[in-house]
């Protein structure tokens, strides 16, 4: 057993919660056993922890292959991902770049190649952010999103050219339409092969193709710098900026630690904590754009620390942190692809973001349907002691002790699933409740039974508190 | 024999939205059974003329949709042609997004219909003004600060509808109310939180009444749309005071498998849209709905030997008792000398002129803002609520 405090256990939730999708609470006290950095320092080191057995879904339900031209199957796939990686922060940073650098599966019509998209996203998160802008300049899904297959050496398009500055690197008003220009002429001729025919042949991947014949060779200025840029230049000097280090160091803020306004605000409102702000864009110009350590820098902060319960979950944090507690899909189940639809009701598609600019966040997760499909979801699936995590709060709910008041009924569920900190007037309202069905009895047989269904029900009641909406 | 109360003051005018997911073939709907070209390149997909239905000497109908024949007979629907428009996208998603938001060049936030919503309730006093019946609020019907109702199962609406003890159930509910009070510094998401957790209790508690005054003659299908268009009956003759119902018929996506997939969705759509009518007819609650009929767009004039990919031009209906029938706008071109990407259809009327039509005609409301300019405006109604 563990002998850290409870205060080290709330951290390490914060953490997991943030870093990865939540966790029991056995994985919870696994960590807990290790002091915070050195958590930090596992999480930013992927490559130590073995990969998700992916294809084993596959062997068991011929349904879910990547393959199908159904994203449904994909994203019961990377449900099971998130629910069972031992590197949860890589599988979160995956989830990150796709919010920020938002390719749907709409336009391309084509899964295997959204698909490799996000694997490419899975393999650069925590890479130098050069890396990662090669990546997705480079990538199929990407080019077809933004227009750049119509962008050639002599006819500019230039989507791509524009949101690389303005969503995926600077913002807007640090650049002007002349930059844009020079970007988009630099990556003139990057594109894909020709794709197999979807009729008859079926869903294929698509390469990346350079096109010498269609590129732009002639000079360019760009930023300040003028030559023959092509676009890995035109990467190199995105990535030195500042303004870049500001913008993703607001995305990585919004993501992980507090929710700000909405990107578009960016350019007129100042972030929601801009001491944060700077330290992370210390981090980025003294490392030359490296994710990794802006992330080492963003989790060990003070401010990281301190912003428990300040961000409204995404609905893909919710359905899986749900998952995470009730203990299902440890082992493949039929069913995964159905958490598309259950996501799809609270307002997000993976790999079909709404637009280029991706998800909008924070509060805007919540209208009335959405509220509604949260609290359902989340009832739904943990009112059941047949689940294996239901079944272990109630059993160490019961190892606590021969009777359980009303108080500690409540005390426990909050601590158990989270530790999920509430409002007085909230934590009263669940007391009183509990109060009229008076202490829980574990001494017979049949009180247990009792007394189990009293937890399950109080589990659900937490669950449908505003707080529980919260990471 | 209905029980159901007649309103006593002015009848409201109500829009009920349909949308058809995935991109309806109109050249297949509406079908131009003259013309040689169409035959020539659909050689699959392509219906003959002794199978379809005629109604004018140029058009027909699928022979699935012979309800919709009966009430184009009528005089109760107007065929508005050729709908599309100029930054029209082949995206499902952006198409769709353009026509729920207005937006055709940027990224918009605001549904058109929430727009209209903020200007029927402008204070969120009711939450039933807008209802969804499906999972999730589609985005015409969201904007902040804006409250509409989104509904799975009306039969089983509401909060923790998975708590099968309905004492069980009204207990939870109340406890719910109590977490969800509104408290000074708890913060502005919070608060938000509350407000929106009393919204979705008394939009249930509302709805909750709905099934069970109603009654009704009409046996409709079993299937998704007949049942999304029962429900808009059941909310609507309950006199809860909605102004616009929406729901999609999802599948018209037809790359593949056209010719047996079109005729089943057309075949539950047009019998759900006739039982619709008269069961509203029968609750003497037809005269002051309009319904509207849109697709994201139409497919390709060339079909790709088993169905038909994603093209431009598409078509919309407007259904109702005062609707003046007929058909509207120009049914787009088929000569190739006029296809644009030298594959598709053209449109010739854009998706704003429908919208302001009925915003304007239909609802009383001032269009231009709602739907971002003027556009000119047709004449499909005989009479209007306004």
């Amino acid at each position: 057993m563990t002998t850290s405090n409870a205060t080290d256990l709330s951290l390490m939730a914060h953490l997991l919660r943030r870093a990865g999708f939540g966790s029991d609470r056995d994985e919870l006290e696994r960590y807990a056993e290790k002091n915070y950095e050195e958590v930090v320092d596992a999480l930013l080191s992927p490559d130590k922890f073995e990969d998700v057995e992916e294809e084993v879904l596959t062997r068991y339900y011929p349904h879910l292959h990547a393959a199908i031209d159904n994203p449904a199957s994909w994203n019961g796939r990377w449900f099971y991902r998130m629910i069972n990686t031992k590197k949860p922060l890589e599988e979160k940073m995956t989830l990150f770049w796709h919010s920020v650098f938002a390719t749907g599966w709409t336009k391309s019509e084509h899964t295997p190649t959204i698909v490799d998209h996000i694997q490419m996203l899975r393999e650069n998160c925590m890479a130098n952010f050069r890396e990662l802008l090669m990546g997705i300049s480079k990538d199929p899904a990407m080019i077809f999103w933004l227009d750049n297959n119509e962008n050639h050496g002599t006819a500019i398009n230039e989507n791509y050219g524009r949101e690389i500055l303005e969503l995926f690197s600077m913002g807007i008003s640090n650049y002007t339409e002349d930059d844009i220009k020079s970007a988009a002429r630099a990556f003139t001729g990057w594109t894909y092969e020709q794709p197999i025919p979807l009729y008859p042949y079926g869903q294929r991947s698509v390469k990346f193709l350079f096109r010498e014949d269609d590129h732009d060779f002639e000079e360019k200025t760009f930023l300040g710098h003028t030559g023959n840029l092509d676009g890995g230049d035109i990467i190199d000097i995105i990535a030195e900026q500042e303004a870049t280090a500001r913008f993703i160091g607001r995305h990585l803020y919004n993501f992980f630690v507090a929710d700000d306004a909405q990107v578009p605000a960016w350019s007129i409102e100042p972030p929601a904590d801009q001491q944060a702000i700077d330290d992370m864009v210390k981090t980025w110009m003294d490392s030359k754009a490296d994710i990794r350590e802006v992330l080492r820098t963003m989790f060990n902060s003070d401010w990281f620390k301190a912003a428990r319960f300040k961000h409204v979950k995404s609905p893909t944090e919710f359905v899986a942190g749900v998952l995470k507690l009730s203990g299902e899909y440890a082992e493949p189940g039929p069913s995964l692809h159905t958490l598309e639809g259950t996501i799809v009701a609270m307002g997000q598609k993976l790999m079909d973001p709404p637009s280029v600019e991706g998800w909008h966040t924070g509060k805007e997760w919540i209208d009335g349907g959405t509220l509604t499909e949260r609290i359902n979801y989340a009832v739904d699936t943990l009112n059941d002691l047949s689940k294996p995590g239901v079944k272990a709060i109630a059993d160490r709910i019961r190892g606590a002790g021969d009777s359980t008041t009303p108080a500690q009924l409540v005390d426990q569920v909050l601590d158990l699933i989270g530790p999920l900190e509430v409002r007085p007037d909230t934590r009263e309202t669940l007391i009183t409740h509990a109060e009229t069905e008076g202490s829980l009895d574990w001494t017979s047989e049949a009180s247990t039974k009792a007394s189990e269904a009293r937890v399950v029900r109080m589990l659900t009641l937490v669950v449908s508190t505003r707080e529980f909406q919260f990471a | 024999m209905t029980t159901i109360e007649k309103p006593t003051k002015k009848k409201e005018p109500v829009l009920v939205v349909v949308q058809l997911s995935g991109g309806n073939d109109f050249m297949n709907t509406v079908i131009p059974f003259t013309e040689g070209i169409y035959y020539d390149n659909r050689p699959l997909v392509g219906i003959s003329e002794d199978k379809s239905l005629p109604f004018t000497d140029t058009l027909a109908w699928h022979p699935s949709a012979a309800a919709f024949k009966r009430i184009y007979e009528k005089g109760n629907m107007a065929i508005i042609q050729g709908v599309g428009t100029e930054h029209a996208s082949r995206s499902h998603f952006r198409a769709m997004d353009i026509w729920h938001t207005c937006e055709p060049e940027i990224v918009a936030t605001e549904g058109w219909l929430a727009k209209v919503i903020r200007e029927i309730d402008p204070g969120s006093e009711n939450p039933v003004t807008a209802v969804n019946f499906g999972r999730g609020l589609p985005r015409a019907l969201a904007a902040p600060g804006v409250t509409a109702t989104s509904i799975g199962d009306l039969d089983n609406y509401g909060l923790m509808s998975g708590i099968q003890l309905q004492e069980e159930r009204n207990r939870d509910l109340q406890i719910f109310q109590r977490m969800y009070t509104p408290a000074i510094g708890s913060g502005q998401v919070m608060n938000y939180l509350s407000q929106t957790g009393q919204n979705v209790l008394s939009g249930a508690e509302m709805l909750a009444e709905a099934p069970r005054m109603y009654k009704s003659k009409v046996e409709y299908a079993d299937n998704p749309i007949a049942k999304a268009l029962r429900d808009v009956v059941r909310v609507h003759t309950a006199g809860l005071g909605t102004r616009i119902f929406y729901t999609s018929h999802a599948g018209y996506d037809h790359h593949a498998q056209e010719v047996p997939g079109h005729a089943k969705l057309l075949t539950e759509l047009t019998d759900a849209i006739e039982d619709f009518m008269q069961d509203l007819r029968d609750h003497d609650a037809a005269e002051e709905v309009n319904v509207l009929i849109f697709t994201e767009f139409g497919r390709r004039i060339k079909d790709n030997g088993s169905g038909t990919d994603h093209g431009t031009g598409g078509g919309a209906f407007l259904i109702g008792e005062n609707v003046k029938g007929g058909l509207y706008s120009e049914y787009p071109s088929l000569a190739p000398a006029d296809w644009v990407f030298g594959e598709d259809m053209d449109f010739t009327i854009d998706f704003r002129s429908v919208y302001s039509t009925i915003l304007n005609q239909w609802m009383g409301l001032d269009p231009v803002d709602i739907v971002g300019g003027q556009f000119e405006q047709f004449n499909p109604y005989t009479k209007t609520m306004v």
